[in-house]
């Protein structure tokens, strides 16, 4: 095999990976916010909403956590992914 | 009807995560990628300007000192300027390389701002901890921006600089009104909340 193709496969599964890295944020974020939601489960107040606030209904961190995981994956990455492809052909 | 001083914290963590990601996508597939289409070059800075402009009403309702509403000010001006700065950069109405220090300008004087105003040590409270190393994290990371800002293709101060941001929103989901910290809470520092 030539040392040009050698390289050029290189290159590809190096710019493979970096898809793959992008593509991998947004779920990661959601496991971390699910993660944490097994954690602490009292941070979910909808899962106890008698007696709550609107403010504690409303703004529940581990949800916000998967919810930026959620908009990053569906609005951003997917982008960036196709256009990073584009890039490399 | 004002949301407790811990929920804003996490609201603005929520924005500081989201800038993180955006900005760690742009670290891995590059600046010219990142910018093919024109809305998303817009897109971080445009999130960093508004996290500015909604720093003003935190300014005004949470702020119970002088201290307090000087380091809050600073805080939105600074991200006015970094966002607005970043936003004339990518637009192309400003050319010089000096715009791009406004980024870690804005972190020096948020983070200098976070350290002058927590008046206690650092195993007060939780929230008192946090301070004090979210200023430091915001010192050190200044520096990211700072080289980046000479060094645009060099991916290891583009992913700091993301990175620093993942960093602060993790510190500010850690924040709770009354918390211990380390088993450490103060008696000064109230009855401890949920």
């Amino acid at each position: 095999m030539s040392t040009q193709l050698i390289t050029e496969r290189v290159a590809t599964r190096r710019r493979s990976l970096r898809a793959r890295a992008v593509a991998a944020l947004g779920p990661l974020t959601m496991l971390g916010g699910v993660c944490w939601a097994f954690l602490q489960p009292y941070r979910i107040t909808l899962l106890h909403p008698h007696d709550q606030g609107f403010w504690w209904l409303f703004v529940q961190p581990p949800l916000l956590a998967v919810l930026v995981g959620v908009v990053f994956a569906l609005f951003v990455a997917p982008g960036v992914i196709e256009d990073l492809q584009a890039e490399e052909r | 009807m004002e949301p407790p001083a811990e929920h804003v914290h996490w609201l603005f963590a929520t924005g500081f995560l989201l800038l993180g990601l955006c900005l760690l996508a742009r670290a891995l597939v590059g600046e010219d990628v990142w910018s093919r289409r024109p809305w998303r070059a817009y897109l971080w800075p445009s999130l960093l300007f508004l996290m500015g402009v909604l720093m003003w009403p935190v300014m005004v309702f949470y702020t119970n000192s002088m201290i307090h509403m000087v380091a809050h000010g600073a805080w939105a001006q600074t991200m006015m300027l970094a966002g607005a700065a970043e936003l004339g950069l990518v637009r192309g109405k400003l050319h010089n390389v000096a715009w791009r220090l406004a980024m870690p300008l804005a972190l020096v004087v948020s983070g200098v701002a976070i350290l002058v105003h927590e008046q206690n040590g650092w195993l007060f409270s939780r929230a008192a901890f946090l301070h004090h190393v979210i200023g430091w994290t915001a010192l050190i990371g200044a520096l990211f921006p700072l080289i980046g800002a000479f060094r645009r293709r060099s991916p290891v101060w583009s992913s700091g600089f993301a990175i620093t941001f993942v960093v602060i929103a993790v510190f500010l989901y850690s924040d709770r009104d009354v918390a211990p910290i380390f088993g450490h809470l103060s008696p000064l520092a109230g009855e401890q909340h949920r």
